[in-house]
């Protein structure tokens, strides 16, 4: 059917939703038969049929816990990127600052987030969100932080001639330029930091804290042999991640449309 | 008496490098008369764009006195005296076509009705009418010099500065872009001073060609072009343009050029 010429071709539009999808059935499809029919699977691994049952009997505890998670995350997200853009403007605005904070950011960076949940949930009590967010927010912060310091710094030198000979003041050249400059880093920041807020804010709940949240229910179900729960929380987990990324892919998207001239 | 719009006596300045200073331009003297067109020309290194951005006070000046209608630059570029477009156009990308032109009035805080207003008296000057809600990567390279011309002519300053403005861009625009130019610089009877590196260009627009020389850049000449008001194509194709096109590339080159039928 295809010729070499029509090979050299880009793909039709139709094409570009169609394949991913073939894709998805076709390892659904694989799954299902590998489960169910051949019963060539660990025990573990349940069919996506009990999966989706699961999730629809149970969606309403379900999603309570997703928004548990979610909501964590998102504290921790915000928490985590009002700190970065103000410790980034910080040590933007001034080389001593930026010196002092380098290494502050640098021992952030590097702290195993694994390590630290159990101390913090301890800290806060079995009752306190507090300590999952704390967690999501350190995770949030250095990608924010590092996007945001350099998109400060991306001003052209012909735009700042530009403000500068329109008799712009400092307040307004950080408005007008410095601002907006930065925002598409912002929103990259924040993309980058959305995905690992809710994987640190879920894992969070394997050690400790109130008993609720997509983690907490995971760490339960697989350990007392209900997989099929388990992995419908594992879905509303995707789910969550999901739409964090989306939204800030959107949010990125809309501040970058524009390429500079 | 006449008033000057820009007056450099003895202006220097200095660049300090790791391994010693660099003397950019020294012991200038000019003076540009209000509504006068002067072009500074001269290779690269000559200080034609140093001493733009003196006069502009975007870099300040190492000895000697400037004066922008009588001010000390500082004090002509807080009070938005000159209007300056450079080689890029250097507009925001986010900004549309109407909001990068009100960006000075819009920080000196003229009221919005007012802004929109003098927006599209500017777009109509420069011939954008139509694209004031376009945004900048929309617009041509020759368009998007235009705005910037019309952001700089935004607070009706009686000094336009303009660094290689039409360097970046292609034969056919730039002569275009030339006419349009004096017919601006005409109407709003703003002083220009224009720096550039091509001589026709220089001869074309200028009422006087200031040429400068390096290492250390300097003022070697000053020539009047004396071609009159008149700055239209046929211009181009006269004798008398051609003749100061040549003095001006003599006054370049230091010594008379032979040419092939006086061999």
């Amino acid at each position: 059917m295809t010729t070499s010429g029509a090979e050299l071709r880009p793909a039709p539009g139709w094409v570009r939703v169609v394949a991913p999808i073939t894709v998805g059935v076709v390892i659904l499809v694989i799954w299902v038969v590998a489960v169910d029919v051949l019963k060539v699977a660990p025990r573990a691994l349940p069919s996506p049929i009990a999966i989706i049952n699961e999730f629809v009997l149970r969606s309403g505890i379900i999603i309570e816990d997703m928004g548990i998670t979610a909501s964590n995350s998102l504290v921790g997200l915000a928490a985590g990127a009002i700190a970065a853009i103000v410790l980034a403007a910080l040590a933007a605005t001034s080389k001593p600052i930026d010196g002092m904070l380098a290494p502050l950011v640098a021992a952030i960076a590097v702290v195993p987030i694994v390590a630290l949940t159990p101390i913090l949930n301890t800290m806060f009590g079995a009752s306190s969100q507090f300590g999952r967010q704390s967690v999501a927010a350190i995770a949030a912060f250095v990608p924010v932080f590092v996007n945001v310091l350099r998109g400060l710094r991306q001003t052209r030198p012909v735009h700042r001639d530009v403000l500068r000979s329109s008799g712009a003041t400092g307040l307004q050249t950080f408005r007008v330029l410095t601002l907006p400059t930065a925002l598409p880093y912002l929103m990259t920041g924040l993309r980058i930091a959305s995905s690992i807020a809710v994987i640190a804010a879920l894992v969070a709940e394997y050690f400790g804290g109130p008993a609720d949240g997509i983690g907490t229910a995971i760490a339960t179900y697989a350990k007392s042999g209900r997989a099929s729960l388990a992995f419908a929380y594992v879905a509303g987990g995707i789910a969550i991640g999901l739409v964090f990324f989306l939204v800030t892919s959107l949010l990125e998207w809309l501040v970058s449309r524009r390429k500079p001239v | 008496m006449t008033e000057f719009a820009v007056r450099a006596e003895g202006v220097g300045k200095v660049f300090p490098t790791k391994d010693g200073d660099v003397v950019a331009l020294t012991e200038v003297e000019l003076t540009v008369d209000a509504g006068e067109f002067v072009s500074l020309i001269g290779p690269s290194g000559c200080g034609k764009s140093t001493l733009l951005r003196l006069i502009a006070d975007l870099d300040p000046a190492s000895s000697g006195t400037l004066e922008i209608f009588g001010k000390p630059a500082s004090k002509a570029r807080v009070d938005q005296d000159y209007g300056i477009a450079f080689q890029q156009a250097g507009l925001l990308p986010w900004r549309t076509v109407a909001g990068n032109i009100a960006l000075p009035l819009e920080l000196h805080g003229m009221a919005k009705p007012a802004r929109a207003a003098r927006v599209a008296e500017l777009a109509e000057l420069v011939g954008l009418t139509e694209f004031v809600d376009r945004y900048p990567d929309q617009l041509s390279g020759g368009m998007q010099q235009r705005v910037a011309i019309a952001r700089a002519l935004a607070e009706q300053p009686r000094l336009l500065l303009m660094d290689e403005p039409f360097g970046a861009l292609d034969e056919m625009t730039r002569e275009y872009l030339q006419g349009e130019l004096t017919r601006i610089a005409a109407d709003t009877g703003a002083a220009v001073v224009f720096v550039t590196h091509s001589i026709p260009e220089a001869v074309f627009l200028s009422d006087r060609v200031v040429v400068m020389s390096p290492r250390p850049g300097r003022i070697t000449d000053i020539l009047t072009t004396g071609l009159g008001d008149t700055r239209d194509e046929a211009l181009r194709e006269s004798p008398a343009y051609f003749e100061r096109v040549t003095a001006v590339r003599e006054a370049l080159h230091g010594t008379p050029v032979e040419r092939a039928n006086e061999r």
